[in-house]
């Protein structure tokens, strides 16, 4: 682990979180263009969470330790994943503690605390939303793993770092699978991220919401948490779409040169990826939540379709 | 493999893609969408085969496609289906992942049956033989599970671009004759079954095919 | 003697005799309460040494010793090796944590003669050792059979219950079925190797057909005991019936003294193996698992949800184990090494886990006298010490990172990884929707224990008289640290673990993991660094400092002022505890999405009643399909037999007239 490593490791992890409001600031903007608004601007995701850090919390009477650790373990997960999802680079040198399938039980972890925690106050709405959240995750969590299978066969490992490397800069060959496994990740990317057609990041209705019901006690500090965490997460989830899928143009290890363009890729990449979910969200309806299942079904099953492929044509080739 | 070869593989691949889509597909008018898409991805294969084996009855059978499968038959189908005011939803009988868990099971069987014919075949997609038989079986099964009749057109036509896909893929298309014999039926057939959707309607005021029971002499 | 005394075999069975003495001093004090729960500390005692005798033993030689019990011409044989010495690690790490809590436990139960449970409880531990330590068919069966009668006795401690004697009933019959099986299995191999020694009859390489027969009948025998499906019906109504201690050792180390034998018939006494096998130990162990984990999701009483949850776990250990086969079928030693390890390390993770929650259960039970998760909720503040130490074992079997849960999923994933280079077609292709069962069911898994840990500890109690619950004693909460510090230390560091089961993979296929794999003690490499690592201690720590990091900060940048107000809810005033979801709303998805599979009966009431009920029953169909025709055939086929009952005396000298004139014509002949 050589220090520049290191240095680019915490680089990469300092610029996923300081974005991350600005990715979904983005995404908001382009819906509001969309639908013919004004909008709020791409910079309203950082005052939202300035207003928030400076209130006060405010906590149920019966709100245990767990429901005020969980916004802190959620944030820390969430950091430490997006250390292990290359964005600029391939070399990082936390990626060694955690490979893919780590990576999605990291994830597990953080939404497992999140559910723990809306069932804590013991309201109606924090445990339906545990649920339907526990629900959406445990048919969205294996297709997220089977999407990752495909490219770890194709590199022969499930390191991710090594499997960005292999896609990036080996000899140009279409992988057909991988056309499988990327339906199945924007499939599993709505559902993760409480997107249209799952759920709706903007809905207080609350009949239909899922993420915002489990968070619905949370304020203050532990709210601006939990919104930053979420905002993370997506940015997680589309620089592994980039990098599984659009990798190319990020840098190899000790490419010091390669650098700003990585850089100046990864801009491009996640300006057209977020207008591109405006539009998704823009043109769908969101589901009845017994038509989820049914949605995050087929995108489990793609993603097993995709593995599939890949041995068939793989073994004859 | 050569370039060709994989540019064929990855829209073998996405034919597949397009297959399950339409099994998981509620809705007609979506059906006949990927239908279209299905066309288009078979008229880009036949091209790429026609230019990567320089054959070039292989250019007027992707012609023949795009003008036949992306541009008539959609048209007509949209017709009918303006026409007939056809409800959004189809009706299924069986729910969609329990369909998709059978289509993958008949993915592998198809596979496993391509095996040895596709190494007898020489060309240079023969590892999508199995694809395009697994798109047979899955237009089958979407036959099989929907109710609407139209459902079961577009079922209808997308096992004949499966099987025109096998033929491509095996042997660099079938004679130019038989193709437009194929384009033909194809046609005259879509035709058929527009005629037929009007009376069924007429009979029936629906599109149920489960109404064909009542048919039955007692 | 000294020699004697010095070896691990006889200190173990020293231990064994501790415990049988220990079980006879609880007799002799009878109905004296607290007396009798002062004799657990000292199993726990026992437990501890046969966990660190087991410890040293892991990569030793094997040492075997005659006991001069048993038949006059077959004497029990017993031998202690790695694959033995695994087991008794596990079940002494088990008997450890889950006697400490007995001793909480048992203060007040509802056991009608606690002295007879004393002797009970440690005849059923002494005989799982004997199981694990006999060599010799005879003894295993005698070993075998004295544990499946000391549970169900254990099973039905509260016997007046009708449906506790109900259970115990279908235990026992299912356990015999399963024995009748081990038996005729042995004597298949008894028949090939011309004795009945394990010893003899490793030996000798049996004909593949022969050897097909006796794994099948293991497969069944062993399978009743674990639980495989179909075998598994009694496991749902045995495990909640007993006493929360005895569940958690039936769970935790009885099902695994069957993985035990069924490991030690396939691998040690058989010597080739037919990838036939390993399809099906595979299919039978991920459907298992999931079918598992579908009834784990719609139950309602805590126990029966955590029975359903080891039918899951055992099933992923039989799939990890039929992996191992189909890759030592194919000659790629090293994989199967790979899977048999995660197999081994599941078995132990799973032990402890369920020694862990069950005893948490235990302490649940004691203070609150509820098991339905309708009348539960809300603990974590009354219960601190068990809902915190719950939530260790909820998240590890959750199979969450960095606790032991994950590890042997994330190395069985891996196996499932390399599979691709199997060579067969179909069985290529069979992968891929393996392991599409297996995260399916890893990823249920996960919300059934957010359902679980969720509606009995967090939330509004459901009932006024959980208000009152009272924390767990000083010596149920040394029980659980002790068993939740495991959960943690095996998922921390799984590299020091790993190097330990590698003698078993070792002895069992001749071939292990090898160094590659536990060179590094912080970093857990199967194959190759590059491949695939995962470093447990370095993620916690990341975690861990990130958590502070960001905490300092928002101090730092911010504030920490906090204010309590009563719970926002949309605005809505007037909530109560009955407006939380409930553990059937949270079966509710589950049975929606799976209805084939569950036998649902549903009464909805009228919009017009005036005194509406709702009442809902989620059954087993397999209980419709299978066990219930079987019931009523034996019924059927004993009513005929019933018709040779006259009870007039000389028809019965008849029938043995026939008999004996029958029998000597045959002997004629």
């Amino acid at each position: 682990m050589s220090p520049g490593d290191l240095f680019q490791q915490v680089l990469e992890v300092v610029i996923a979180v300081f974005i991350a409001p600005l990715l979904v600031g983005w995404v908001n903007q382009c819906r509001a263009w969309l639908q013919n608004r004004t909008g709020a601007g791409i910079w309203q995701p950082y005052q939202v969470l300035h207003k928030l850090f400076r209130k006060d919390a405010v906590v149920a009477h019966n709100a245990s330790g767990l429901f005020r650790v969980t916004p802190y373990i959620v944030f820390a997960s969430m950091v430490l994943a997006a250390s292990l999802v290359p964005m600029l680079a391939t070399a990082l040198p936390f990626a060694a503690a955690a490979d893919v399938i780590a990576l999605v039980g990291l994830l597990a972890l953080a939404r497992v605390f999140m559910a723990l925690a809306a069932m804590d106050v013991g309201t109606a709405f924090g445990s339906f939303g545990a649920r339907r959240e526990m629900l959406v995750a445990a048919l969205a969590e294996p297709a997220l793993l089977m999407v990752f299978f495909m490219p770890a066969l194709i590199a022969r490992s499930t390191s991710l770092g090594t499997i960005v490397e292999a896609l990036a800069h080996r000899p140009f060959v279409l992988h057909p699978s991988l056309a499988f496994a990327a339906v199945a990740f924007v499939m599993v990317l709505l559902a993760e991220n409480a997107r249209i057609p799952i759920d709706n990041p903007t809905t207080h209705l609350e009949l239909t919401m899922i993420h915002e019901a489990m968070i619905l006690e949370y304020s203050g500090r532990h709210l601006a948490l939990m919104e930053w965490a979420h905002a993370l997460k997506l940015v997680i989830y589309s620089t592994i779409g980039i990098a599984l899928f659009l990798p190319w143009g990020i840098a190899e290890a000790g490419d010091w040169p390669g650098l700003p363009l990585a850089v100046l890729a990864i801009t491009l990449k996640l300006l057209a990826g977020g207008a591109a979910l405006a539009v998704v969200e823009s043109v769908s309806a969101k589901l009845r939540i017994f038509r989820a299942p049914e949605f995050l079904a087929s995108a489990f099953l793609f993603a097993v379709l995709g593995v599939l492929t890949h041995l068939l044509l793989a073994g004859r080739a | 493999m050569s370039l060709a070869g994989q540019i064929v593989n990855l829209i073998a691949a996405l034919l597949l893609l397009v297959s399950f889509a339409m099994l998981s597909q509620r809705r007609v008018r979506d059906l006949v969408d990927l239908f279209m898409i299905q066309g288009a991805l078979l008229a880009a294969a036949t091209l790429v085969t026609a230019v990567a084996t320089g054959q070039s009855h292989l250019y007027y059978s992707a012609a023949l496609t795009v003008a036949l499968k992306v541009i008539v038959l959609p048209l007509i189908l949209r017709r009918v289906l303006r026409r007939l005011a056809l409800e959004t939803d189809v009706e299924l009988l069986i729910n969609i992942p329990t369909t998709m868990l059978v289509g993958i099971a008949l993915v592998v069987v198809a596979f496993n049956m391509a095996v040895p014919i596709s190494q007898l075949a020489g060309t240079i997609t023969r590892g999508a033989l199995g694809i395009a038989l697994a798109c047979v079986l899955l237009a089958f099964l979407m036959m099989i599970t929907r109710r609407k009749a139209l459902a079961q057109v577009v079922g209808f036509l997308s096992m004949e671009n499966g099987l025109f896909f096998a033929a491509t893929s095996v042997t660099y298309g079938m004679p130019m004759v038989v193709e437009l014999g194929i384009a033909l039926d194809v046609l005259v057939g879509t035709f058929v079954f527009g005629v037929f959707f009007f009376r069924i309607r007429e009979t029936f005021d629906s599109l149920d095919t489960s109404h064909f029971e009542k048919l039955k002499d007692r | 003697m000294s020699q004697f005394l010095q070896s691990p075999l006889s200190s173990i069975l020293g231990v064994v005799a501790f415990w049988l003495a220990l079980g006879t001093i609880g007799v002799a004090l009878g109905r004296d309460r607290d007396g009798v729960r002062f004799v657990y500390p000292a199993t726990a005692l026992g437990g501890a040494l046969i966990a660190w005798l087991a410890g040293t033993a892991l990569g030793a030689d094997p040492v075997s010793l005659v006991l001069p019990l048993g038949l006059p011409d077959l004497p029990f044989h017993l031998r202690l090796d790695s694959l033995s010495a695994f087991f008794l690690f596990l079940l002494g790490l088990a008997v450890t944590g889950v006697s400490l809590s007995a001793a909480g436990y048992f203060r007040a139960g509802s056991s009608p003669s606690p002295g007879l449970t004393c002797l009970q409880y440690h005849v059923f531990i002494a005989a799982m050792v004997m199981v694990i330590l006999a060599d010799d068919a005879y003894a295993f069966l005698v070993a075998w059979e004295s544990m499946a009668l000391a549970s169900y006795f254990l099973v039905t401690t509260d016997h007046r219950h009708e449906e506790i004697r109900a259970a115990g009933f279908l235990y026992l019959v299912v356990a015999h079925v399963g024995a009748i099986a081990l038996l005729v299995c042995f004597g298949v191999l008894q028949g090939q190797a011309g004795s009945f020694t394990f010893d003899a009859m490793r030996g000798v390489t049996i004909a593949a057909p022969w050897a097909g027969v006796a794994f099948s009948l293991a497969l069944v025998g062993f399978g009743a005991k674990a639980g495989f499906l179909p075998l598994h019906a009694w496991l749902p109504e045995a495990h909640p019936a007993a006493p929360s201690p005895v569940s958690a050792l039936m769970s935790g180390v009885m099902l695994k003294t069957a993985i035990y034998g069924l490991l030690r018939v396939t691998f040690d006494l058989l010597h080739t193996q037919a990838s036939a096998w390993g399809v099906v130990a595979l299919v039978i162990g991920l459907v298992t698992a999931l079918f598992g984990v579908m009834f784990a999701a719609v139950q309602t009483d805590m126990k029966r949800l955590l029975a359903y949850s080891s039918i899951e776990n055992v099933g992923v250990v039989l799939g990890a184990i039929g992996l191992a086969i189909v890759f030592r079928a194919h000659g790629m030693a090293s994989l199967a090494a790979l899977s048999l390890v995660a197999a081994l390390y599941h078995c132990l993770n799973h032990a402890v886990v369920k020694s862990l929650l069950f005893s948490a259960t235990g302490a649940v039970l004691h203070a609150t006298d509820q098991r339905s998760l309708g009348r539960l909720g809300g603990l974590i503040h009354r219960m601190p010490w068990v809902a915190w130490l719950a939530l260790v074992g909820a998240l590890s079997l959750a199979g969450l990172p960095p606790l032991n849960g994950f590890v042997s999923e994330w190395l069985l994933l891996q196996s499932f990884l390399f599979s691709p280079d199997i060579p067969d077609g179909y069985l290529r292709m069979l992968v891929p929707l393996a392991t599409a069962a297996l995260v399916l069911a890893a990823a249920f898994a996960a919300y059934v224990m957010v359902k679980f840990y969720g509606v009995v500890f967090l939330g509004q109690p459901r009932e006024p008289s959980l208000e009152t619950a009272h924390d767990a004693g000083p010596w149920e909460r040394a029980g659980l640290v002790f068993l939740a510090v495991w959960c943690v230390l095996l998922g921390l560091f799984p590299a020091l673990v790993i190097r330990r089961i590698d003698a078993v993979t070792v002895q069992l296929l001749g071939e292990g993991l090898g160094d590659a794999a536990t060179r590094d003690w912080l970093f857990l490499t199967p194959m190759a660094t590059e491949r695939a690592s995962y470093g447990p201690a370095l993620f916690l720590a990341v975690i861990a400092s990130a958590v502070l990091a960001t905490f300092a900060y928002v101090r730092v940048r911010h504030h920490g002022r906090l204010r309590r107000a009563p719970a926002w809810d949309c605005g809505y005033p007037a909530q109560t505890a009955r407006m939380q979801d409930t553990a059937e709303g949270f079966g509710q998805p589950v049975k929606q999405i799976f209805e084939p599979f569950f036998r649902i009966e549903r009464v909805i009431p009228d919009p017009f009643d005036r005194a509406p009920r709702y009442w809902s029953k989620t059954e087993d169909r397999l209980w419709y399909w299978l066990y219930l025709p079987v019931a009523r055939l034996v019924a059927a086929v004993s009513a005929q037999v019933a018709r040779l009952q006259h009870g007039r005396i000389q028809w019965y000298l008849v029938y043995s007239f026939v008999t004996l004139l029958a029998l000597l014509i045959f002997i004629r002949l």
